[in-house]
């Protein structure tokens, strides 16, 4: 694996060292060691239960929901341990957005959806909160499409819609690192494209890390991808590599539909 | 090879049989409430024929023993029950929704464990202790700090009539809380926002309908109450003025007086008719309480 090489051509963002993770006594993440590179597209790939969902859920801490869990290691953003006692958590989860399986807006309008993660604790004037949607809306490529509807209870867009709303309130808290846990897998094939086509773009200002079931989705939208085996760290390389020339025949069987 | 043909007529008699027994059983709660309601109306007919809607529905004067000119009006019994109830949700409804908040969203696991069944208690307490408390405890404490000869009540109704509501908000407010999809959460926290604020701009407005039956479920209860309020209250007939002033609500004036009321006179027949005006509150309350429920369970699925 030439993890140095990568890492000398790609700034690293987010620095895994020594990574276990537990549910109770069960260990679910062991020794992950991953250097994710800055505005690039990181895909995690591998069966179901294999702890992806688990990990990326690490980055952003979300795994403190559930009582049992317990971290050992180091996660380093930008060179601080996340995961050290001097961590705002707020500040962490607005740096590091992360958007979920299912789309999962809020009862409430379009507008405050996307306005949510600005409004909390802060009073913020109306023109700005109009000028931080629309261009959040824009970003998720979903603007001319409801632009006109914005007062409308977002619960009543279609799945595609809701899923790409969820990308814009993300994006309207102006994180640095945004997570995508298996973000299509509760739409249809043609809103898949379109999320897919945002999540392209939007490396060129952000760093992505997308949990996928699907490999010709990992195949399709990312730049690296890690491949974790029963909570291992099995190989980590540029996409292209690992479809085509895997180094570890664990990766290979498992790519080409062996095991799965 | 086994044949899947049914066999004979028994198991088929049985079945409906069953059917029937619990169609029938299902139809009884229906026939008793059905039957109560006829009761009430049939026996409180004569009392307005003798009285008047005029009278029963404005006069604040209850004076059925007077010599000169008896006087039907249920307005100051009421008000002394719409006041008391009032008082004792404007007690206990925060309070319970903050309780439900905290169990629900904040408490760990073990504390959650330890402190709902203690709540659900609070319910079992028998309404004449909790009353027995109002007379020896509360009623003097409250003259105390109020300097008032005793502590018989609007004031003490209302602060026990809302530890009696407390259980019944707390538990159908975190039930609704709890019904809130954890992705709503989840996605406010990955937002950046801090458990407070989830509670509040997220999870709170999501179970908004159903805190709202809590409160209705509990004034429910409220309003039905007797031996507490009865215990409690020094029930003046007087029409209420003030919180600090003795009164006596429609269920505690027809708990004193029909027991010694001769049987078919108008008077008895008023107290059925303030039994009807009880039913219909308590019904409309508890029915509307049930439809908003039952919206929100369709709208978070």
């Amino acid at each position: 694996m030439d993890k140095t090489d990568i890492n000398t051509v790609y700034k690293p963002k987010i620095v895994v060292k020594d990574l276990n993770l537990y549910y109770g006594q069960k260990q679910v993440l062991k020794r992950i060691n991953l250097a994710i590179p800055e505005n690039q597209v990181t895909a995690i790939i591998g069966p179901s239960g294999c702890g992806k969902s688990t990990f990326i859920r690490a980055l952003n801490r979300m795994n403190d929901l559930i009582p049992e869990a317990r971290v050992e290691g180091k996660i380093l953003i930008d060179d601080e341990n996340i995961y050290d006692p001097d961590i705002d958590l707020v500040a962490l989860r607005k740096k590091v957005g992360m958007v979920f399986q299912k789309p999962n807006p809020f009862p409430k309008s379009i507008f405050d959806n996307v306005a949510y993660g600005l409004t909390i604790g802060h009073h913020r004037p109306k023109a700005e909160l109009d000028k931080v949607v629309e261009k959040s809306l824009r970003q998720a490529a979903l603007w001319e499409e409801i632009k006109d509807r914005l007062e409308q209870n977002a619960l009543k867009l279609s799945g595609g819609q809701q899923q790409r709303l969820c990308i814009a309130r993300t994006l309207a808290v102006e994180p640095e690192i945004i997570l995508f846990d298996e973000p299509c897998s509760a739409i249809d094939p043609i809103a898949t494209s379109k999320v897919e086509e945002l999540i392209r773009q939007l490396k060129k200002n952000y760093t992505v890390v997308i949990v996928t079931h699907n490999m010709q989705q990992a195949a399709r939208v990312s730049d690296f991808t890690a491949f974790l085996w029963l909570g291992e760290l099995i190989e980590f390389d540029r996409t292209d590599k690992i479809f085509t020339n895997p180094a570890n025949k664990l990766t290979e069987d498992y790519i080409t539909g062996r095991f799965g | 090879m086994r044949s899947v043909k049914k066999k004979g007529v028994f198991g088929d008699l049985r079945e409906s049989f069953i059917h029937r027994l619990f169609q029938a059983s299902g139809m009884l709660a229906i026939l008793i409430l059905a039957g109560i309601l006829a009761l009430l109306i049939y026996t409180s007919v004569p009392a307005f024929k003798e009285i008047g809607f005029k009278e029963f529905l404005t006069s604040t004067r209850w004076d059925p023993t007077s010599p000169e000119k008896p006087e039907y009006g249920f307005l100051s019994m009421l008000a002394s029950t719409v006041m008391i109830t009032m008082g004792a949700m404007l007690l206990a409804f925060p309070l319970g929704v903050a309780v439900a908040s905290y169990l629900s969203d904040v408490a760990s696991p073990r504390v959650r464990e330890i402190v709902k069944p203690i709540v659900e208690l609070l319910a079992a307490i028998p309404s004449v202790v909790v009353g027995f408390i109002g007379l020896t405890l509360v009623g003097p404490f409250l003259a105390r700090i109020f300097n008032l000869s005793n502590g018989l009540n609007a004031l003490n109704g209302s602060l026990l009539l809302a530890i009696m509501a407390l259980p019944t908000i707390i538990s159908i407010s975190e039930d609704s809380l709890n019904a809130v999809p954890a992705a709503y959460s989840e996605a406010s926290l990955a937002l950046g926002a801090n458990v407070w604020q989830t509670l509040i701009k997220i999870k709170i407005p999501a179970a908004a309908s159903g805190i709202i039956a809590s409160l209705m479920l509990g004034m429910g209860r409220a309003i039905g109450e007797t031996m507490t309020v009865l215990m409690a209250t020094g029930n003046a007939r007087a029409f209420p003025h003030g919180f600090l002033q003795s009164v006596r609500t429609l269920t505690a004036n027809i708990a004193i007086e029909l027991g010694e009321v001769p049987f078919f006179s108008t008077h008895y027949y008023a107290l059925f008719a303030l039994g009807l005006v009880l039913f219909l509150i308590t019904f409309f309350i508890n029915l509307s309480a049930d439809v908003i429920l039952e919206k929100q369970k369709r709208k978070l699925q």
